[in-house]
């Protein structure tokens, strides 16, 4: 399903601000691989979902999305087949546009956009049904601006329309991060739902230890712009917090606090 | 007054399909875009380099609201491929179309149109077997009303086109491609994310701006009976001027209403200009500092307004409380 070779990317080079945000990383996801990302502030988690989404381009490797080469794919054009949610609520929809009229630009990802109505009565009834999902009386509150939603109703609209339309991969970067706490853990069982419900080969960062543990059936450590432990299956399943910190400290020889800011 | 007045809504309503142009770059697009100065009289000089030339004059302002779609696509193209800051690629633009508009009026500062035909007087012979003249002119003369305009056709056919444009602005904005474009204006990064091409949206989005701009000069350009190439000066401020007192006047809740509230305010905006100039002390030459101070009144009074609405609220909960308090004790 999604393919990365070789992929490094190195910001400021040859400058005293030198970064490697990415150094020889590979992966492959197979198809309904479910991936939460856990690492460090500054391991490279959101550069390697920005070299996924084609927002940054990779200094070396390539990126394969169903066998086809995107790597030179400009950003708009792989959006076609990749969904997104961002950290910041108010990033993943347009504010001063209305519940439906975000939903019908969702709707219309995958498909060329024409000169005919956005919001069709039809549509509606669709958009209607999918709200309905998310369980926050959303389907009332079609023709209301988006900016009048809270952070949390903006994050589930968000990720409602990332996955509707059913991409190839979806991409989550610390989509609950900027929620309290109760809306977080509501995103985040809205998350586990949808990506059963479509099936999807999901990406997901996260601070959160015990989220990259409950989520998923893979989950890989990043540090210093390297995969350094990738661990899925049953292996997963048995993982725990404990065990996590203990595999760190015996990978990179050293402790793994709270400075660093991996538990969030 | 009645005759000022009446001249003032009809090129009221003209310039107003030059706001609604700022209003879609502004508003929708929200990018400042000033080429507006040069593609008003770009539509102008190709309406009436056209009409001069014996093309029809239908034909002439297609052509020059086209050539407006294309000086609009080149800002655009500045701006996404080279980068450019949206108001520099602008200000590029418009000294850019102020020596090609001079080619185009074939080195003329100023083309003459009386004695040609207009999309105004072109359809005069049917028009005056209708007799809508005579009647209306008719009515107003038993109240007295004096002098009385010589025609209501292009009344009648600025209205006709204001709301035809108006109608095909709201449709579109509500369209695939208009929703993707309004979203470039709005979260450009989200609308990036599903699959638009942002750059072409705005390419596309100044073309219509601008294209809009030019139609509405080739049209006062026909309603004036000339051409200058120096009328395009100070028109990016009427065009703000416009949506600004419309949008604080009439509201701006949904895009129907704004769009109407943009008519609404370009045609306040002429009358207010019209007034102004009949007092003694100010003539011409002071329109563009009342165009000026007009945009700064409808920028700072909304929230004048509100503020002092938001103080005597206060004031009142505070007498209401201390009242309360005085009476439990
Ligand atoms: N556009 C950029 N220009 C220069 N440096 C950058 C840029 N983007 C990221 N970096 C640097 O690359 C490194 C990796 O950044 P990245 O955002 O991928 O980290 P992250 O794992 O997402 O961290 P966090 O958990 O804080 O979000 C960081 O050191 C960062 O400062
Ligand atoms: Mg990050």
């Amino acid at each position: 399903m999604l393919n990365l070779k070789d992929i490094s990317v190195t910001f400021n080079e040859d400058t005293p601000d030198e970064k490697k945000a990415l150094q020889d990383i590979d992966l492959t996801l197979g198809e309904g691989d479910f991936v939460t990302v856990i690492g460090s502030n500054g391991a490279g988690k959101s550069t390697l979902m920005n070299v996924i989404s084609g927002s940054q381009r990779p200094d070396i490797g390539s990126v394969e999305i169903n066998q086809k080469n995107v790597t030179l794919l400009p950003e708009f054009k792989r959006s076609m087949f990749i969904g997104r949610v961002f950290q910041d609520p108010m990033a993943g929809t347009a504010p001063s546009m209305t519940i439906e009229e975000n939903l019908a630009m969702a709707y219309a990802r995958n498909k060329k956009r024409k000169l005919q109505k956005g919001v069709t009565k039809k549509r509606k009834e669709l958009f209607r049904d999918y709200l309905l999902t998310l369980n926050l009386g959303l389907e009332d509150r079609l023709n209301a601006k988006v900016g009048l939603l809270s952070g949390g109703e903006r994050q589930a609209l968000s990720l409602l329309m990332a996955t509707f339309t059913e991409p190839d991969i979806l991409l989550l970067d610390e989509h609950t991060a900027a929620l309290d706490p109760s809306r977080a853990e509501l995103i985040t069982n809205l998350t586990g739902d949808i990506v059963k419900r479509f099936n999807l080969t999901t990406l997901m960062v996260t601070h959160n230890m015990q989220q990259a543990l409950d989520l998923g059936n893979r989950l890989i450590m990043m540090d210093k712009g390297q995969i350094i432990l990738d661990i899925d299956g049953k292996k997963k399943q048995e993982l725990t917090i404990e065990k996590l910190l203990h595999e760190f400290k015996r990978i990179r020889g050293e402790q793994l606090d709270d400075d660093r800011a991996i538990l969030g | 007054m009645f005759f000022s007045m009446f001249g003032a809504v009809e090129s009221g309503i003209i310039f107003a399909i030059m706001a609604l142009g700022v209003y879609l770059s502004f508003r929708i697009l929200d990018f400042p875009d000033l080429t507006v100065d040069g593609s008003f009289v770009t539509g102008a000089a190709v309406a009436a380099v056209c009409i001069v030339n014996g093309v029809s004059p239908v034909i002439g302002t297609l052509l020059a609201a086209i050539a407006g779609f294309f000086a609009g696509n080149i800002t655009g193209i500045l701006n996404t491929k080279g980068k450019i800051n949206p108001l520099l690629s602008g200000i590029l633009m418009m000294t850019a179309l102020y020596s090609i508009n001079l080619r185009i009026m074939g080195g003329q500062p100023n083309i003459p149109l009386l004695n040609e035909s207009t999309v105004f007087n072109m359809f005069d012979s049917f028009w005056g077997q209708l007799g809508i003249d005579e009647a209306l002119n008719g009515l107003l003369g038993s109240w007295g009303v004096a002098p009385l305009p010589s025609t209501w056709i292009v009344l009648f056919a600025t209205i006709v086109i204001i709301i035809f444009v108006k109608l095909l602005i709201d449709y579109f904005l509500t369209t695939e491609i208009g929703l993707a474009l309004r979203a470039t204006g709005d979260n450009e990064k989200m609308i990036r994310s599903l699959s638009a091409n942002t750059d072409s949206l705005k390419i596309i989005g100044l073309g219509i701006s601008n294209g809009l701009v030019a139609l509405s000069g080739a049209l006062i350009a026909q309603n004036d009976g000339f051409v200058d190439l120096k009328s395009g000066i100070g028109m990016i401020v009427i065009g703000l001027a416009s949506v600004i007192i419309g949008e604080a006047l009439f509201g701006k809740k949904t895009i129907v209403r704004t769009t109407l509230a943009v008519i609404g305010g370009a045609i306040i905006y002429r009358i207010v200009v019209t007034l102004a100039l009949r007092a003694d002390f100010l003539d011409t030459g002071d329109m563009k500092l009342i165009s000026a101070i007009l945009v700064v009144v409808a920028l700072v009074a909304p929230k004048f307004i509100s503020t002092m609405k938001d103080q005597r609220r206060r004031q009142r909960k505070r007498t209401e409380l201390n009242n309360k308090v005085k009476g439990a004790s």
